[in-house]
């Protein structure tokens, strides 16, 4: 049945009837007089999941943004499964960025949480709309609602197989009341959910046509390249600004207090005017910034106290009590992002307003930035957003927008400001370079009865939110605080400590660096107690999906036999992001002494699955940039400086080091886990472990090739 | 300067300095945006085109050297019978993510294939690693290789 919204209700639906005509609900807690304001308008309202139009034609507008994750394909999946369309039919709109148009749902996308925070608005916000269709129909033709169904797009008649098609009945669907309480389809109805799905973004992405924020154009429209001060803090002092316009195609020069950008009619003259301005930088108080002193600072703040992030019995009389203490300081280094499509934001500012076009991560928050730095009320602010090429967290920041916008100031007209590769990883915003502190008391049986974690780092949470920073970064301790295992008294702890450089998420964020330690610790403590790995985490393991996980990739991957001679394995386990993961990589380790992923064995249960070939290629991608990351990852600083600048100084895996992948998916009707770190998480410890296998070598610093003296 | 070139099939002229890399000629002077600036200096492959068939960087190759040469971008790639083979297996094997390598991925396969009508695997390391893919989409790229080869 359909009931009406109550208007005490914080989740409410709205319809009204698009501006083409169509039909458009979607799911939204707004406060009460926004709420009426939504209610009132029959115009097109941004806040809603879906359109369809008075032609039938179903618009899915994406609450969140596309990076390569997938879920350009896995959201339209949802919403045509309740609202019975074709996958085929549907029409997918990437909506600007704007605070609010989803309701509670924000348009930020990180955190693996795509499909997770969108699972319940948006199944509801089809099946409503398939209700309320089915509805209008039955009123049409004077049938009981229950009498009606609906499938591909139509609404059928059970006894006299009457039909009408969605769009015939948009008008009056419309003027029905919004159902309360969206009746959820059954899972073992479903057509689409949980069944291996093409991408719908696949074919504009192999013919050259999918559009990236690189790639707008418009009449008028400037390039501009920029060089921000090499060093953190630093000044611009000098600029040859005759040479850079001495260069054909170069417009204008635009200086900032730390940066100078240099606008042409074309990329490659922006690039060569900005060669012949050749600036001169003050570098400032942290011109003597070197990665030795900040790596020492990092190593001094893991042996201070740490604020309490997670404690459980009596960790220090556990500790006395042990047969034995197990030790060890692990240490990450800075990354960069490195995303394929380096740094790019376009932007127009004019005296009264301001539009920006870019692929973001946040194009919600976008807005708020760029109206700060345009110095415009946010409603004067509009925020195109494209898809990305690669997001990992860099595009989470909107640094780009707050420059972008500096520039376009200045320049009459719009302006797309490129950051060259160099300058992108240079003033990328680097994954935290974290030390980790651990120890472990064993019983004679060499199980842990005692556990003390610390974590020394920066905090990003603190940077982002400082408000509601108290002293635990609850990013970064995540997957330390809660681990899969049973740690009777233990105790985990984090120090801030800041330095110059500016520090953000990197795919896997927090986790990425816990389970790094995490698992190769516990590889230690199976080390320590001559126990097989897999066994000693079974034995450790406490609830039966991590247990689950692990057993079916080491079957998988044949744990109980030897490897083939020359290889060898390693093993990781995870619980993170709603997802229970587990890794065997088996390695070789080249002539150089480089170690080679040849094959990765992974189980997975993350739950209800949208799209299992979607979850794959997550594993396959997730996993090929968590070994870029632990076997070459590393920003250093010296002189102030990033020392590294481009690919083959900053290296990622290629073709020729890429494994085979195996990914092993348990069924399962839980609440939807995130995919698109835990693979990234669970393969740095994994190879790691696989090194000690090999080599005898346990690397607890990273990256691997450098920790094992490999030839650059 | 200014040059007649041969790009996707037709003849075009265009107004360019002779240092100007091909790559930003396509994008900025002729909208094809399909071919991707990615490092700017030979490292990525994302930039990838095909000059006389054979696969370049366009971003390290200069508009005055291109001559009479004819370039095909991804644009136009399906009116090479190879070409089209490659994109039906991308599809087929659900290459992509982000999507932003693959333009060059599609071409660097595009010329393998042309050369080599069955790579073996060494051969596909070999003329695909300087292809970067930073989602990793390495095991499916291969995987769509040895699909196109088949078909
Ligand atoms: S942009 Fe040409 S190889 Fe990277
Ligand atoms: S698909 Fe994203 S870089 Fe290749």
């Amino acid at each position: 049945m359909v009931a009406t919204t109550s208007p005490s209700r914080r989740t409410f639906l709205t319809a009204s009837l698009a501006a083409g005509g169509g039909l458009l609900v979607g799911f939204q807690v707004l406060p009460k007089p926004a709420r009426a304001a939504a209610a009132a308008s029959t115009a097109f309202s941004p806040n809603a999941f879906v359109r369809i139009g008075a032609d039938g034609k179903v618009t899915v507008v994406l609450p969140k943004t596309e990076m390569g994750q997938g879920v350009y394909t896995a959201i339209p999946m949802m919403l045509a499964e309740e609202l019975e369309v074709d996958l085929a039919t549907v029409t997918i709109e990437i909506p600007p960025g704007e605070p609010g148009r989803f309701g509670k749902l924000g348009q930020e996308t990180g955190g693996s949480t795509s499909v997770r925070e969108t699972w319940e608005p948006v199944r509801n916000a089809g099946a409503a709309a398939r209700m309320m269709l089915i509805a209008a129909a039955a009123q049409k033709w004077g049938v009981a609602v229950e009498s009606c169904s609906a499938q591909a797009g139509q609404v059928v008649h059970g006894t006299s197989g009457r039909k009408a098609a969605y769009g015939t009945l948009v008008a009056a669907a419309a003027l029905l009341p919004v159902p309360a309480k969206p009746q959820l389809k059954d899972a073992a109805t479903y057509r689409l959910i949980g069944k291996p799905t093409r991408r719908l973004d696949a074919s504009a992405k192999v013919n050259g046509s999918a559009v990236y924020g690189i790639d707008v154009k418009m009449p008028g429209l400037k390039i501009a390249t920029l060089a921000a001060s090499p060093v953190p803090g630093g000044k611009l002092r000098a600029v040859n600004e005759a040479a850079a316009l001495a260069v054909p195609g170069v417009r204008q020069v635009v200086r900032l207090p730390d940066a100078v950008a240099v606008v042409a009619d074309h990329t490659w003259a922006a690039k060569q005017g900005l060669a012949a301005a050749d600036p001169q930088w003050d570098d400032g108080a942290n011109a003597n910034l070197n990665q030795a002193g900040i790596v020492a600072e990092l190593l001094a703040a893991s042996q201070r106290e740490g604020a309490e992030a997670g404690k459980q019995g009596d960790v220090e009389t556990a500790m006395r009590g042990a047969a034995r203490k197990v030790e060890a300081v692990y240490e990450q280094p800075y990354l960069a992002h490195a995303t394929m499509e380096p740094t790019n934001c376009t932007v127009h500012v004019r005296a009264d307003s301001c539009e920006v076009w870019l692929g973001s991560q946040v194009p919600d928050t976008a807005k708020g930035a760029a109206a700060k730095a345009a110095g415009l009320p946010p409603e004067k602010v509009t925020i195109h957003n494209f898809l990305m090429g690669g997001g990992f967290g860099r595009r989470l920041e909107v640094d780009m927008v707050e420059r972008a916008i500096a520039i376009g100031k200045s320049v009459n007209g719009p302006v797309k400001v490129i950051w060259s590769r160099e300058e992108d990883i240079q003033h990328d915003l680097f994954r935290p370079y974290y030390v980790d502190r651990i120890a472990a008391g064993l019983d004679p049986a060499g199980q842990p009865v005692a556990w003390t974690h610390r974590i020394a780092g920066s905090s990003i949470m603190a940077r982002l939110y400082p408000k509601y920073y108290k002293g635990v970064d609850a990013d970064a301790v995540e997957s330390a605080v809660t681990t899969p295992y049973r740690l009777p008294n233990n105790l985990v702890q984090f120090v801030r400590q800041e330095s110059p450089v500016t520090t953000s998420w990197w795919r896997g964020v927090g986790p990425l660096r816990s389970v790094f330690v995490v698992e190769s610790f516990i590889d230690e403590l199976a080390a320590a107690a001559k126990a097989d790995p897999v066994a000693y985490r079974l034995g450790l393991a406490q609830d039966d999906r991590a247990k689950a996980v692990l057993s079916l990739a080491a079957e998988k991957a044949g744990w109980a036999q030897p490897p083939k001679p020359g290889r060898s394995r390693g093993v990781s386990l995870l619980h993170a992001w709603d997802t229970y993961m587990a890794q065997v990589m088996e390695i070789e380790i080249d002539p150089d002494g480089l170690p080679v992923v040849r094959r990765v064995t992974v189980a997975l249960d993350c739950g209800q699955v949208i799209n299992p070939d979607g979850v794959r290629a997550q594993v396959e991608g997730g996993v090929i940039f968590g070994i870029s990351g632990a076997l070459h990852g590393e920003i250093t600083f010296a002189n102030g400086r990033v020392e590294q600048s481009n690919f083959h100084d900053y290296r990622v895996l290629r073709m020729s080091e890429a494994p085979q992948i195996e990914t092993h998916i348990i069924q399962s009707t839980a609440a939807p886990g995130g995919m698109g770190e835990p693979p990234t998480a669970g393969a740095g410890p994994a190879l790691a472990n696989a090194v000690f296998a090999a080599t005898g070598v346990r690397v607890r610093k990273l990256p691997i090739a450098k920790a094992l003296k490999v030839k650059a | 300067m200014a040059y007649r070139i041969h790009v996707n099939g037709v003849a075009r002229s265009v107004e360019a300095p002779a240092d100007m890399p091909v790559l930003w000629v396509l994008r900025d002077l002729m909208d094809l945006t399909g071919t991707k600036f990615g490092c700017g200096v030979a490292q990525c492959g994302a930039c990838t085109v095909l000059l006389d068939g054979e696969p370049i960087r366009s971003c390290v190759t200069p508009i005055g050297s291109v001559g009479a040469g004819k370039i095909t971008t991804i644009e136009a790639i399906d009116k090479n019978p190879v070409g089209a083979k490659v994109q039906a297996a991308w599809l087929d094997i659900d290459v992509v993510q982000c999507g932003y390598c693959q333009s060059g991925q599609v071409l660097a396969a595009t010329a393998l294939l042309t050369a080599n009508k069955h790579p073996t695997d060494a051969d596909i390391d070999e003329a695909m690693s300087g292809n970067i893919c930073r989602c990793g989409t390495y095991p499916r790229i291969r995987a769509a290789i040895h699909k196109a080869a088949g078909s």
